[in-house]
């Protein structure tokens, strides 16, 4: 654990390259993560974007290696500062997972133990990757509480977690994974649950937090909408493959891909009020039975005979990633690559 | 103008805990206990008018879900006035209550406990219109496939149990199960808030498609403002069991006038909107167990005055069918 974080703002503090994770069930080899790669930098948010079945949560359990039998990363590496964490042994993990890499997921009740009191729960945290005093511990415990921004944050130490209501017990979900000041942080929808105004309390929490301690994040999620506001880049994850990847606001304009075309098209929002939405044909296929060459396919609106072999995951466009033969928004002369 | 398929006036729901033992044995001893009593919809007034698509907007338990259930004739209302076609739904006997239950139908939220798990889907769509004398067994498999067909199911497929099925079809099964009584009113509570974006635009698209097809009218419940947008005519706004706007669906999304709505459309995330600075309505939803006095927002208000923690505002037009519940209207 020599390495510490560089000074310079823009220094990858973790790189995915073709990440595969598989799970060998009794049906066949699910390719659940199937050549994933990424990089997020410090002080920065990478927006994870699929739906359900996409892979976008393995993804996340690989990079804190808490994917469990009969699942194993079968191949690609994930760098943290360099560091393979797919080559680490389970101690090495236990190390950094909590201290250097936290997680937060969509059921706070996930993080939390329902019978033990939140000091327990913060000082065992704080403990168990520093030596320091249980006062000291409590008092950090504290602080953090109210950096999340929860009112009277001494008393609520002494709450269950059954005391709090969704938002706050996300926020002390939040605090826990902030504990140790961690350099990366995997959000795995933790507003998916959450009521509207009390999504956005914690989005200003979580944005705050960010800027100040430096921290790069991972926000898993299926809401295109939360991601414009919040991430700095995007990648957008199908059928366990990432599928376009570039800064957001480029990538909401004029999205490459078809599938995110699709996905931004089938938002509410964007279209004309009681028009039909431009909606995808189809539905996402069975991991287990995908369409070879582009998994898109099927459902693509541009699919061709060529579609039929694997597209390359390439820069189409200066800072701008995609997996496809025949991409938008691409002037002609430049699509050569 | 004609008069309207559902209207409530100063409809309220109650749910009360009882007493337990202890509870009354305590109070028999004189000490001061009392039901605990929850005001999940608190005199809440609505229309909905033949062909409309009212949205009906709200964070979670704001007694949304309890007053689509009340429209829907599946609750009876504490106290208030349901009429159905200007007809008491509770006085209506026999043929005509069967009609009004009949013709209004609801889609559920979720698609995986909102069908019976043990039925085929085609006894699922098609055991209602049997029963109800809509079919008859000789065109049963005929009605059966042009109710799968219309909600976009293949009729193949009719032998399949639920669990065979993925969300969005379940949700189709769900949709085809409540056209098949050829209601004319449609109650959706959170009908596409558990499918995934692309399949949410497939099922929207249905809803209009079917809108347009069979002169549907619908209540759609929902949290999603997007979604709301996209579908409604007119927007209900809710917030701990009272409604605290109303107004055609441009008017509320261009002109709020209540700060709670107003908070609301300033945080919903946006796809237009990059790098937002979030910044949150201070505080939390309130316990509807004991609600704040007076106006239920006005401890999370910016704009709260002496008078809001004091009066309740009433429901008042301020523009034409535009109406709001608000003591700063009185003020300007």
């Amino acid at each position: 654990m020599a390495q510490t974080p560089t000074a310079n703002d823009a220094s990858p503090v973790l790189e995915v390259r073709d990440l595969q994770t598989h799970f060998f069930t009794r049906a066949g080899v699910v390719k659940a993560v199937d050549g994933v790669s990424f990089t997020v930098r410090r002080g920065k948010v990478l927006g994870l974007v699929g739906e359900s079945g996409s892979g976008k949560t393995v993804t996340g359990f690989s990079i804190l290696g808490l994917v469990d039998a009969p699942g194993r990363i079968a191949g690609g590496s994930i760098l943290f500062h360099g560091q393979d964490l797919a080559k680490l042994s389970e101690e090495e993990m236990r190390q950094l997972r909590g201290n250097r890499i936290a997680m937060i997921f969509q059921d706070p009740m996930m993080t939390l133990n329902p019978v033990l009191r939140i000091d327990t729960q913060m000082i065992e945290t704080v403990q168990a990757h520093a030596k320091v005093s249980r006062e000291e511990a409590r008092q950090r415990a504290r602080d953090t509480l109210g950096m999340v921004g929860i009112p009277s944050p001494e008393e609520r130490l002494k709450a269950y977690p059954h005391q709090f209501s969704g938002g706050m017990r996300q926020r002390v979900a939040i605090a826990i994974a902030l504990l140790h000041r961690p350099e990366l942080i995997v959000a795995d929808e933790p507003t998916t649950a959450l009521d509207v105004t009390i999504q956005a309390q914690i989005l200003a929490e979580v944005q705050k937090l960010c800027a100040q301690t430096g921290t790069a994040m991972i926000w898993i999620t299926h809401d295109l909408s939360v991601v414009a506001g919040l991430a700095d880049d995007l990648a957008v994850m199908y059928a366990g493959r990432v599928v376009e990847r570039g800064p957001v606001s480029e990538t909401l304009d004029a999205p490459l891909h078809p599938y995110t075309a699709g996905l931004i098209g089938s938002v509410p929002s964007r279209n004309k009020r009681g028009e039909p939405l431009r909606q995808i044909p189809g539905m996402t296929p069975s991991l287990l039975n995908l369409p070879g060459g582009c998994a898109f396919r099927t459902r693509c609106p541009k699919a061709q005979e060529k579609c039929r072999q694997d597209p390359p995951f390439g820069e189409l466009l200066p800072g701008r990633e995609a997996r496809c033969f025949f991409p938008y928004n691409v002037p002609a002369g430049e699509a050569a690559a | 103008m004609s008069t309207p398929i559902i209207e409530l006036k100063g409809v309220s729901k109650r749910f009360s805990k009882k007493l337990d033992f202890a509870g009354k044995l305590a109070q028999k001893l004189g000490v001061p206990v009392k039901e605990e009593t929850v005001h999940a919809v608190d005199e809440v007034s609505l229309t909905v008018n033949k062909g409309e698509v009212v949205g009906l907007v709200g964070e979670s338990g704001c007694g949304k879900s309890t007053l689509g259930r009340m429209v829907a004739g599946i609750m009876p209302a504490t106290s208030g006035e349901i009429r159905w076609h200007g007809r008491e739904l509770g006085s209506l006997s026999g043929a005509d209550a069967r009609q009004a239950q009949l013709q209004t139908q609801m889609i559920f939220q979720n698609p995986y406990a909102s069908l019976n798990p043990r039925m085929r889907v085609a006894d699922i769509v098609g055991e209602a219109p049997l029963v109800h004398g809509l079919t008859r067994r000789g065109e049963y498999d005929t009605y059966v496939d042009d109710q799968l067909r219309r909600a976009g199911l293949d009729p193949s497929l009719k032998r399949r149990y639920p669990h065979q099925f993925s969300g969005g079809q379940r949700q189709r099964i769900g949709i085809a199960r409540a056209l098949a009584v050829q209601p004319e009113f449609i109650v959706c509570d959170e009908a596409v808030a558990a499918l995934d974006v692309s399949i949410q635009a497939q099922i929207l698209n249905l809803f209009l498609d079917l809108r347009r097809e069979l002169n549907l009218t619908y209540l759609f419940i929902s949290h999603d403002l997007g979604v709301v947008e996209h579908l409604s005519d007119r927007v209900v706004i809710m917030y701990l069991g009272r409604v605290v706007e109303e107004a055609a669906a441009e008017e509320v999304f261009r002109n709020a006038n209540h700060p709670y709505t107003q908070a609301l459309l300033d945080e919903v995330p946006r796809i237009e909107v990059r790098k937002k600075h979030f910044a949150g309505i201070k505080g939390e939803i309130p316990s509807p167990l004991n609600p704040p006095s007076g106006c239920h927002f006005h401890p999370r208000c910016p704009h709260a005055f002496d008078r809001c923690k004091i009066e309740r505002p009433a429901l008042r037009e301020i523009a034409p069918g535009h109406r709001s519940a608000c003591h700063l209207n009185d003020r300007s």
